[in-house]
């Protein structure tokens, strides 16, 4: 239609021209449709022995009523692993609970959609405002985060099939120590960074790109996705729980809100008696030890200490903010709009290689290259304020933790880390005290 | 103005745990209700427009189903029942039989069947196809284009982020709500118009 209007009006007396000019201009149309639609070129026989034309099936997909299923299995689960941890301080529960929660969330739903990867649909949503996502992710963000806001991170003990599977294997956990559990400890925020970036700019869903555990539940993986999951099933004989610890970015946000949960798991049903059974039973390094040592700090020294920390908090938060913004042509390498425009931008190819797919796909699609190009430094302003805020995230990180190394917070019982504690009632077992027969006298 | 320490029902630490608890509250039902108002309760699946679509080969290797999830589809109501089927035979072929050197599908999958002179059906054998394109390429070249790939939903897994679309060099997938999954081109030019018209 758009010919019809840039035709030039033609000159008076001109009939046959006219009609010469329709002739082509409907010449024009046709050959357009032929080479957009692909009109027929056989036109469809007309049958004379009676043959019927099957149907074109059309297969549907699972039904919305299982997705509200899945929704119902998740507050079920949610509601009764809570209860087991809360009410029945029972381990065993909790075991038999993730077991289930593995065969349904895991190897029937097959690991989608999960909590975990649902950060991203949020994030995309919110920052796209075309897309439209399942309602089922939002219950899935949203539901443990406020279960672990009110109850503790009791999703992570028995409903997370990552989780459960992760804690089938852990036969043999040893202790990593301060140290490396809190360098480690980053990974996960450097994670939900980059997944948060990512999806923000529309490029990829990095947690399910790299989820190790989604190939074991399908039983079909690549060789490197198959490796990854090897290598932290193998490793979590050893190391409890590795991707609950050093990479879940969901276990990021788990953690903030369960460090101002309303009830917690306690290792003791009464008082804390200082018994010290409890001190190893914890595969995760997530019991709190007393701290006693009552030598009042020296005023000077912690004052020191104070400013300190005040002046470098800032400055990581601005340093981080600083070179994530001059990292974010690397970190937009990553998206494929980016990464068409810089191979279009390559001056002409001396070296005989064939053209990418890429780029002859591009180029059939008929849209203009201009306009790629305005797209792609679009995304590239959106990459260097989000390398801004992610590197700024990374620094405050890293200066709170930092920070968090420098004070000494004194407690007299053996508590489990709100944040970092899973929920999953191994210590319970462990304590001597009963309710019903208050504190014990160690003799 | 400071709180009395001592006390167990009230302290700073507790009015600052609460405060923080009703902000956290606060700030996930606020996040909820942001993106509540784009959600659809069938939830979206991942589909490939085949207006788009270069047959680059790729859906059959990238996606998390072996064999893929994606399959040529057959609109039988676009096709023109050709002797010489360009997505059928390879473009070389001499004789129009059935023999294996002749045929463009590597696994087998089309099955051809005489209805009456000159016109041949063409099947899909669905659990062969692998989703390589070829055939729809050959269809798309010298036939009607009544082949076509599509996601096939009783297949499908529905990953959260389609491990093809990803890789897709013509950007042909989308998101399309559950209860309209397919993105098939028919015959007449009004519906192919209105299947091509943007917010679809």
């Amino acid at each position: 239609m758009i010919r019809i209007k840039t035709y030039k009006p033609l000159r008076p007396g001109g009939k046959k021209r006219k009609r010469l000019a329709l002739v082509f201009l409907l010449f024009l149309l046709t050959t357009q449709f032929l080479n957009v639609y692909g009109v027929q070129r056989f036109p469809k026989p007309e049958f004379e022995s009676g043959y019927f034309q099957p149907e074109t099936l059309q297969p549907a997909g699972r039904a919305e009523m299982l997705a509200i299923m899945d929704v119902f299995f998740l507050v079920l689960s949610l509601a009764i692993v809570t209860w087991l941890v809360l009410k029945k301080r029972s381990r065993t529960g909790v075991f038999w609970m993730s077991l289930a929660s593995l065969a349904y969330f895991g190897f029937y739903r097959q690991g989608c959609v999960c909590s975990i990867g649902a950060i991203q649909n949020m994030t995309l949503a919110l920052f796209d405002k075309s897309y439209v996502l399942p309602l089922s992710a939002i219950a899935f963000f949203i539901l443990p985060l406020i279960v672990t806001l009110f109850f503790g991170r009791t999703f992570c003990a028995g409903v997370c099939p990552f989780g459960a599977m992760q804690d089938l294997v852990s036969f043999n956990p040893q202790k990593a120590g301060p140290k490396l559990n809190t360098v480690l400890g980053l990974i996960p925020y450097i994670y939900l960074g980059l997944a948060v970036l990512y999806a923000a700019t529309g490029t990829d869903f990095i947690i399910c790109r790299y989820d190790p555990f989604v190939g074991i539940f399908r039983f079909n993986a690549s060789f490197g996705m198959f490796i990854f999951a090897g290598a932290l099933l193998i490793s979590g004989i050893f190391i409890a729980r590795p991707y609950c610890r050093f990479l879940c970015p969901y276990g990021v946000l788990l953690n903030w809100v369960s460090r101002f949960s309303w009830k917690h798991l306690t290792i003791t049903p009464a008082q804390c008696i200082q018994c010290r059974l409890c001190e190893d039973s914890c595969p995760y390094d997530a019991i709190d030890m007393p701290v006693t040592g009552k030598n009042p700090e020296i005023r000077t020294a912690t004052l020191r200490k104070m400013i300190l920390i005040c002046l470098l908090i800032p400055f990581f938060t601005v340093l981080g903010g600083w070179t994530g913004s001059q990292l974010h042509e690397t970190l937009a390498g990553v998206n494929g709009k980016v990464r068409l425009s810089r191979a279009l931008l390559q001056p002409a190819q001396t070296t005989g290689q064939p053209e990418s797919i890429e780029i002859t796909a591009f180029k059939s699609s008929g849209k203009p290259v201009s306009q790629l190009y305005a797209e792609t430094s679009l995304l590239l302003k959106k990459f260097y304020t989000g390398g801004w805020v992610l590197g700024c995230f990374l620094g405050l990180v890293f200066g709170i933790t930092l920070a968090y190394r420098m004070v000494t917070t004194y407690k007299t019982d053996y508590t489990p880390n709100k944040g970092a504690c899973f929920s999953c009632a191994r210590c319970v077992d462990f304590c001597p005290v009963t309710l019903n027969n208050n504190t014990p006298k160690l003799t | 103005m400071e709180e009395p320490e001592n006390n167990p029902k009230f302290n700073r630490r507790k009015f600052f745990a609460t405060g923080l608890r009703a902000s956290f509250l606060l700030g996930i039902g606020g996040v909820a209700a942001l993106v509540a108002k784009r959600s659809i309760a069938g939830g979206m699946v991942w589909q490939l427009d085949p207006a788009k679509c270069v047959q680059c080969g790729r859906c059959a290797t990238n996606c998390v189903m072996a064999p893929s999830a994606v399959k040529c589809v057959h609109v039988y109501a676009m096709c023109g029942y050709c002797d010489l089927c360009g997505g059928y035979f390879k473009p070389e072929t001499k004789t129009l039989t059935t023999a294996a050197e002749n045929q463009l599908c590597p696994v087998n999958a089309i099955k051809r069947k005489f209805v009456e002179d000159p016109f041949f059906e063409y099947t899909i054998e669905e659990p062969l196809c692998i989703g390589c394109g070829k055939c729809v390429k050959g269809c798309g070249s010298f036939g009607n284009g009544s082949l076509q790939l599509q996601v096939r939903h009783n297949i499908c897994v529905n990953c959260n982020h389609c491990s093809i679309a990803r890789n897709c060099p013509s950007d042909a997938f989308s998101r399309l709500p559950a209860s309209q999954p397919y993105l098939l081109r028919q015959v007449s030019v009004e519906n192919q118009i209105t299947a091509k018209t943007p917010g679809r």
